[in-house]
Formats: structure tokens, C-alpha cells, sequence
């Protein structure tokens, strides 16, 4: 199908430069790892009352939250790039040819997917000396969870990108959107700590559902309801910030 | 290959009470045949990029029809992209990137195998001559060599109709020599090709037939000798420098002059340009003696005079009442 050999074209291209540009992968592993070492042996004291009383617990609380962030944060600044390929004309360029519409922005979608699993991947071999224990099987459900999570946030911060067009509006929506979205889905300390107002706040909030979710992967709880809830609510909200991204993106063009 | 009637596009800029529309083109017609070069002329903000965008698929038009290589515009964009290649005003690639990569990208998204487009690729880094770079990072190539590789990921597959906007803006003029060798080698090998400049020289020597674009209307056509045929005679240059009476600001003396001049039955139209005096007139051999003459009678000083054949600019001079060198 051509969306699917153009989706994967756009994409090739878009990975193969990131691998060129390997210390950019390697500076955006700093800030997980730093979280990784020196904030998840906090939650240890905080959450002890709370069961959680080695750092395997701790880890076990901390790396879905991390994984989370990740793919928020991840995915929010994904249009700079879109915004950047646009202004360089390499968006123009690319659209002149008969390539799917739809495949130039799912592609470039997917590779910060890629992107966000690998380091996710990356997050997990760090933590696992910190005791970190997690089902292989669970593990794996909580990658592709996280790949729905970033595919939804890159197509918001292309919605944004595409609707504002430029990077200093980007740049501000996205942090007063952000910060409060990843403190409200308990990334840093799990909602069940939190006042009750902030929990009902909270309850509206998608990415919440998907932090419970992802914790009870890694608790090994893979049939509780709030996993396949978190998943269901992340697909549908995926699908349809997508739909109108590359709506927003194919306006212009006849 | 190209018709365009009425084409216009006008831009809404500003939200609620603000909102204002930039007329950015207001109606062009024009038609380009099978194998020709035909170049937009027109000074900054004239609309050149606009009509090519439209053109080219890129922006909807908001009046007027178009046929491309015997595709209709609107109704077939699809089509049309498959008829024609591009290069944008900016450059449009990666800098992290590599010719030979973005050249088999470029012909991959037009639909190629992996291998056909590495063949590709092959043949227009040799057709021109990117080999010395062409694996390198395009960060490290200059204005030259990056505008070259435009050119030849816009024309990887061999389209009908091409379109180049400002293919040698900020280029030196050896590296403008060699891209009109390209262009006029794409013509050669069977292209039709559209470009847009705001050199004189280059609408003159490099294009066919030129249509001068000023604030959104073309406001002549033809080819460029027909075009300069319009201004007849010759046209006479005269400089005011500091040369004039101590006191007397410049600009002064241009202004004098041309109340003096304007009047005189030898002279055609004198326009003043950046503190210099355009005469246009019928023989610059006979009213150079007489201009000195009127000058000198009433105690003007003229600078240094120049005598030559008219130019495009003289044209677009003639058409706007501006310079386009200004
Ligand atoms: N997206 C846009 N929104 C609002 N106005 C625009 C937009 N694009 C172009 N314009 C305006 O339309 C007019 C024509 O612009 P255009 O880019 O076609 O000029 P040009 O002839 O290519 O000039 P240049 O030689 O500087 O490239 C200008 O006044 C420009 O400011
Ligand atoms: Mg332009």
C-alpha cells in the first residue's frame, strides 16, 4: 500500500539522520537517567508507608512514571522539527512529489517513536542494576503502551505547530501544557499520595489513566482493567490527534 | 505547456479587527510553450514565488485557472506533480544529509524501486558533476554546489515542466554562469522551464521570453530584445556628484536638471534614479553635446555621463516609474 511504503520511506530517512547525529540521542538520555539515579531513591523514603520497601519497589513505581514523561515530553517537542522542515523547504520539496500527504507526518511521527521506545529501553537496562525486576512479557506491553503515548503527543505538538507556526508560541504552550499534564498523571509521585481534589482533577486527565496502566505492568498486574483502559483511551485519543494533524497539515495543499 | 489565466492569490494576515489581505497576486495571465524558457522579472515582494507556488500544487489560488503540460491545476494536482519538478527559493534539504541520500529519497518518492532510484541518483550526480561532494555532509558545500544539488533532486525525474525559483540568487557570477549552463542543458535535453529571477542579465541572456511582474500584475511580455525595442533610441546617464556649488545639497542638481531637460524636444522621458539622471532619447551621440550645453548655460555642473542601449531595467522603468536595481 502506498501510505504504508511512504510512511516508511519518510520514516528511513528521518531515523537514518538521527543515527548520524548520535550525541543529540545521547543528550536526550541525560535527563531520564538523572531522574533515574538521583529521584527514584527518594520515592523509597516517601512510599514506604505504601509498600514500598527496597528500591526494587521504589524502581518498580518510578520507571513506568519516567516512561510516561518520556513519551509526553518526547513527543511535545516533535514540532520544532516539523516546524524547522518546513521553514527549510524540505516540507515543500517533499510535497511536490506524488508522496502520500499523510505518510510525510507518520513517518516523521514514528521515528520519535522509535526513538522514545529505544531510549525507554535504554532506561530499563539502567534501572535493572538498581534492582529493578519486571516480567519480560509485561515489559514488552508497556513499550508498545508508550509508543501509543508518543504517537500521541508528536501529533499534538504537530497540531499546535502547525496551528501557532511558530517555535516561540510552540515553546510556551507546550511547557504550560506539559508540566501540568505529566504532574497530574502522578509521573513524579504516584496519585494515590495526592489530595483528593487533585486526584479528581487528575481522573480527567488521559495520561493518568495511562501511568496506572503502565505501573500495573510493572507490578505484573497485566489483567487489572485500568491497563487495558489506559491503553484503550491512549488509541483512541492517538487516532484522532492524528486524523487532525494531517488534516491540518494537507490544508493548504490541494 | 503552461496556461495560466487570471491567476491571483491573496493572503489573509492578522486575526479579528486586525486581519488585513495582502493582495500578493492580482490576476496574471501568461502561456509558456513546449521547450522554453520563460523568466518571471519582477523586484522583491512582486509576486514571483507566489505564482510558482501556486504552480507548482503547493498553495491553492484563490481565483483563475492553470493547465500544465495539458493537466488542469485545480482539478488534477496529483497529476501535475507527476509532469513537474521544483526548486523552491530556500533550499530545501537536510544539512546533516548527503546528496547521493536526499537525490535517492527524492527519486524514491516518485514512486521508484530502491534500485532504480540508486541509478537515479548516479546519473544526476554525474550529469552535474556533484561527485567531488557528493557523499559529504551538505552542511560543508557552498552557495554553489547546494544550489546545484537543488536543481538536480528537483529535475531527478525527468519531469515535463520545471520550475525554478531564484535558481541563482546570492550565487557569484561564476557559479550563476555554470547554472545557466544547467538550465540551458535541461532545455536542450527537452524541458520546459519556468524561472524566476530579479537580475536583469539573467532574464536577458538566459530566457526566451521574460514577462516583468511589478506589485502583482505582469506589466509587460515578450522576448527581451522585443521588450527593449519598446524603449527606442538610447539611453544617457548623468551622474550628480559633489562637483556642484558647495552649498548646494545633493540632489539639488538632479532636480534642476531634470526641469531643464524634461522640456527639451530631443529628449524622450527623464526619470531620476538614485541621485543620477536617466535620459531617454533618440541618438546619444547628437544630445550629449546639447545636454551638456542646456546644463552648463544655467550653471549646473554635470558628473560623469554614460551613453548605452536600453535595458530590461529601462523597461521596468518605464512601465512602474521605478528602478528594479534600486
Ligand atoms: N504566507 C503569506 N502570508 C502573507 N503574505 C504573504 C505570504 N506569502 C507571501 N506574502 C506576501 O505576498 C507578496 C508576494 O510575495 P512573493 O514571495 O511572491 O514575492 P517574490 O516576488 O517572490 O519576492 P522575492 O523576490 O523577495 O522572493 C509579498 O508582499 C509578501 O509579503
Ligand atoms: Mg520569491
Amino acid at each position: 500500500m502506498k501510505l504504508v511504503r511512504d510512511t516508511w520511506l519518510v520514516f528511513q530517512q528521518e531515523a537514518g539522520l538521527m543515527v548520524r547525529n548520535p550525541v543529540m540521542v545521547a543528550f536526550s538520555l541525560a535527563q531520564p537517567i538523572t531522574y533515574l539515579v538521583l529521584f527514584a531513591p527518594f520515592l523509597k523514603v516517601v512510599m514506604v508507608d505504601r509498600g514500598a520497601s527496597s528500591y526494587a519497589d521504589a524502581y518498580r513505581i518510578y520507571v513506568p512514571g519516567l516512561f510516561v514523561a518520556m513519551g509526553l515530553f518526547g513527543g511535545l517537542f516533535a514540532g520544532y522539527g516539523l516546524l524547522s522542515a518546513l521553514r527549510a523547504g524540505i516540507i515543500d520539496r517533499c510535497r511536490v512529489t506524488p508522496v502520500s500527504r499523510t505518510g510525510l507526518l507518520l513517518g516523521r511521527a514514528l521515528m520519535h517513536v522509535c526513538l522514545n521506545v529505544v531510549q525507554a529501553v535504554v532506561v530499563t537496562l539502567v534501572a535493572l542494576p538498581f534492582g529493578l525486576r519486571v516480567h519480560l512479557g509485561n515489559l514488552l506491553v508497556s513499550y508498545a503502551l508508550l509508543a501509543v503515548m508518543v504517537l500521541l503527543s508528536t501529533s499534538i505538538s504537530y497540531d499546535i505547530a502547525l496551528l501557532v507556526r511558530n517555535e516561540n508560541s510552540l515553546g510556551v504552550l507546550v511547557n504550560t501544557v506539559g508540566q501540568p499534564v505529566s504532574l497530574l498523571a502522578g509521573v513524579l509521585i504516584p496519585l494515590v499520595l495526592a489530595p483528593v481534589w487533585i486526584q479528581r482533577v487528575a481522573f480527567w486527565n488521559p495520561f493518568a489513566w495511562a501511568t496506572d496502566g503502565m505501573r500495573a505492568l510493572f507490578t505484573g498486574q497485566i489483567l487489572q482493567t485500568v491497563v487495558w483502559q489506559g491503553a484503550l483511551i491512549m488509541v483512541g485519543l492517538a487516532a484522532a490527534s492524528l486524523f487532525w494533524s494531517s488534516r491540518l497539515f494537507n490544508r493548504e495543499v490541494s | 505547456m503552461i496556461e495560466a489565466t487570471g491567476l491571483r492569490k491573496s493572503y489573509r494576515v492578522g486575526r479579528g479587527r486586525g486581519a488585513s489581505t495582502v493582495e500578493a497576486v492580482r490576476g496574471v495571465d501568461f502561456a509558456v510553450r513546449r521547450g522554453e524558457i520563460v523568466g518571471f522579472l519582477g523586484p522583491n515582494g512582486a509576486g514571483k514565488s507566489t505564482t510558482l507556488r501556486m504552480l507548482a500544487t503547493l498553495i491553492r489560488p484563490t481565483g483563475g485557472v492553470a493547465t500544465i503540460a495539458g493537466v488542469d491545476l485545480l482539478r488534477a494536482p496529483g497529476e501535475v506533480r507527476r509532469r513537474i519538478g521544483f526548486v523552491a527559493q530556500a533550499s530545501g534539504t537536510y544539512d546533516d544529509s548527503t546528496a547521493r541520500r536526499d537525490l535517492v529519497l527524492q527519486a524514491r518518492m516518485h514512486g521508484v524501486t530502491k534500485a532504480v532510484a540508486q541509478e537515479l541518483a548516479r546519473s544526476a550526480i554525474r550529469a552535474f558533476q556533484l561527485d567531488d561532494f557528493a557523499d559529504r555532509k551538505i552542511r560543508t558545500y557552498s552557495g554553489g554546489q547546494r544550489r546545484r544539488l537543488d536543481v538536480a533532486l528537483g529535475v531527478i525525474h525527468a519531469p515535463q515542466v520545471m520550475f525554478l525559483d531564484e535558481p541563482t540568487a546570492g550565487l557569484d557570477p561564476p557559479s550563476r554562469v555554470r547554472m545557466w549552463q544547467e538550465v540551458r542543458r535541461l532545455r536542450d535535453e527537452g524541458m520546459t522551464i519556468f524561472l524566476t529571477t530579479h537580475y536583469l542579465d539573467e532574464a536577458d541572456s538566459l530566457c526566451d521570453r521574460v514577462s516583468i511582474i511589478d506589485a502583482g500584475r505582469i506589466v509587460a511580455e515578450g522576448t527581451p530584445s522585443a521588450l527593449k525595442r519598446e524603449i527606442s533610441g538610447d539611453v544617457i546617464t548623468i551622474g550628480f556628484g559633489t562637483t556642484g556649488a558647495a552649498e548646494d545639497p545633493v540632489g539639488t542638481g538632479v532636480q534642476t536638471a531634470t526641469k531643464l531637460l524634461a522640456d527639451q524636444p530631443y529628449v524622450h522621458s527623464c526619470e531620476p534614479v538614485d541621485g543620477a539622471l536617466r535620459l531617454y532619447v533618440d541618438s546619444a551621440a547628437t544630445a550629449i553635446p546639447q545636454v551638456m550645453r542646456t546644463l552648463l548655460d544655467r550653471g549646473v555642473e554635470p558628473g560623469a555621463i554614460e551613453a548605452r542601449r536600453p535595458s530590461l531595467d529601462d523597461v521596468f522603468l518605464a512601465k512602474t516609474g521605478r528602478s528594479l536595481e534600486e
